[in-house]
């Protein structure tokens, strides 16, 4: 008990003064996975549109396929990016296995489908009058699908929001392409599961602290922001 | 500009059932066209062909205005009709951002769209709602401010889909005399259950029966 209570206390203390090396790690958590949700999302949406407005074989496979990829398992993804990006694989001369960048692009493969997928579902669920209001309001279909994407905005938002969530929870990817480098490429997850296995609690239950907090305000946004779209 | 508008030979089909059986009419520009007929007669199903938001299985429909050769169904043409929906489709927004919308589509800038908006919402007694988000009215007044959408983007013709449904009488009243104040300005066609009110709006009564279409 007592050395709980004082992992506990030195955690708080660590969190009211932190030092250069958490705020490191926090500001690359928060860097790596924003940049991972943001391009997931550039990429997702014309995407999700294509999957909602045209008709092509295997429309239904692909779907199917993103809702089945938004359960993919971290370790697994971050094999595979291990195995393209590592030294000897297909794209190791691009040198960008341990680093910050192939971390982004692991945490792209888990939150593009995500992002996919929920926005793919918000956007087929516009009000079809929405849609032909546009039309006969004269808008072009490109305004039309912005307008589309409009309407969408909330479920889209949820999409994006649930993406971060679990891109900044995992530890598997990140882990295994990052390397877990002091001061390069550890981040929040990482750092947990390092310092725990060493038995250095303090850093490990500040970091965990501070991610719970992000995920609590990453649901509550997510909360509010299923509220307005109910609202509909 | 005004335009003249004709169907020739419409059919359409939802499965084995034909709705429109080669529907031929002239709607000649600036007058009101009351269209009458059961439900599921297809009067939504006609006025959406028109107005080009859905294709006939066959037939044509032309659009001319002055020249002879028929103008070409493009997006110029289109921002020159438009169609007042029976189920409405107002954009989660504000009561302005709606009525303004088809003025910015046409890249009217934002106080002039603005202006215009204020305009036609006025013009339905909803311009003190304009911060409001449109989802939030009553029935009624989003019925009103649907209108005031499609009015603000002036179009030559003006398709309604029973523009008074589900609307009270004070409203409805409203809504009428709105319409009778375009007469002579544009081509009006709407779609209508009430007998008494088509004599009061229109120039022509049309009735649809069996797909096919008679003057009344
Ligand atoms: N998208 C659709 N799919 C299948 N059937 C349809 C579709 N749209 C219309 N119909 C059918 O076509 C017929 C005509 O419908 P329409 O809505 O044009 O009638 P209406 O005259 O407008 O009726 P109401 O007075 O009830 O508005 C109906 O039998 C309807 O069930
Ligand atoms: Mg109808």
């Amino acid at each position: 008990m007592d050395f709980l209570a004082d992992a506990l206390r030195q955690a708080l203390l660590l969190l009211v003064s932190p030092d250069a090396e958490l705020l490191g790690i926090i500001a690359l958590s928060l860097a790596v996975s924003g940049s991972a949700v943001v391009a997931a999302t550039v990429l997702a949406l014309p995407f999700a549109s294509v999957l909602a407005f045209k008709r092509f074989p295997l429309k239904g496979g692909l779907l199917s396929l993103m809702n089945t990829f938004m359960g993919l398992p971290p370790v697994v993804v971050g094999l595979l990016v291990f195995l393209i990006f590592s030294r000897s694989g297909p794209l190791g001369f691009l040198e960008l296995i341990y680093t910050p960048y192939v971390m982004v692009i692991a945490q792209f493969i888990l939150a593009f489908p995500i992002v996919t997928a929920i926005s793919h579902s918000a956007v087929v669920g516009v009000d079809p009058a929405v849609i032909d209001a546009a039309k006969t309001l004269g808008a072009t279909p490109f305004q039309k699908t912005i307008t589309i994407f409009k309407e969408a905005r909330y479920g889209i938002l949820s999409g994006v929001m649930a993406a971060l969530g679990r891109v900044m929870a995992e530890v598997g990817a990140v882990l295994i392409v990052g390397g877990n480098i002091r001061g390069y490429t550890r981040v929040m997850t990482t750092t947990i599961a390092l310092e725990a296995d060493k038995g250095d609690f303090e850093l490990a239950i500040a970091l965990g602290i501070v991610l719970l907090a992000v995920s609590l305000l990453i649901n509550s946004v997510l909360y509010y922001l299923q509220r307005k779209g109910k609202r509909q | 500009m005004s335009l003249v508008l004709k169907a020739e030979g419409l059919w359409k089909s939802y499965g084995q059932k034909a709705v429109l059986k080669g529907i031929t009419y002239t709607f000649s520009p600036n007058r009101i066209y009351a269209l009458m007929g059961p439900n599921g007669s297809g009067k939504s199903t006609l006025l959406r062909i028109l107005s080009l938001l859905d294709p006939a299985d066959e037939g044509r429909v032309i659009y001319t205005d002055g020249a002879s050769t028929p103008l070409e169904h493009d997006i110029a043409l289109r921002r020159r009709i438009t169609l007042l929906l029976p189920d409405i489709g107002l954009f989660n927004a504000s009561v302005l951002s709606n009525a303004s919308y088809g003025l910015r589509v046409r890249g009217v800038k934002g106080k002039e769209a603005k202006k215009r908006a204020l305009k036609a919402l006025s013009l339905v007694g909803l311009e003190q709602k304009h911060r409001q988000n449109a989802l939030t009215l009553s029935s009624g007044e989003a019925q009103r401010l649907a209108l005031a959408r499609a009015l603000a983007v002036e179009p030559d013709v003006l398709f309604l889909d029973e523009p008074t449904a589900s609307v009270d009488a004070e409203n409805t009243g409203v809504i009428e005399k709105i319409i009778l104040e375009m007469k002579g300005r544009r081509s009006i066609i709407l779609s209508t259950h009430d007998e008494a009110q088509a004599r009061r709006l229109a120039d022509v009564v049309l009735y649809l029966k069996d797909g096919l279409i008679y003057e009344g």
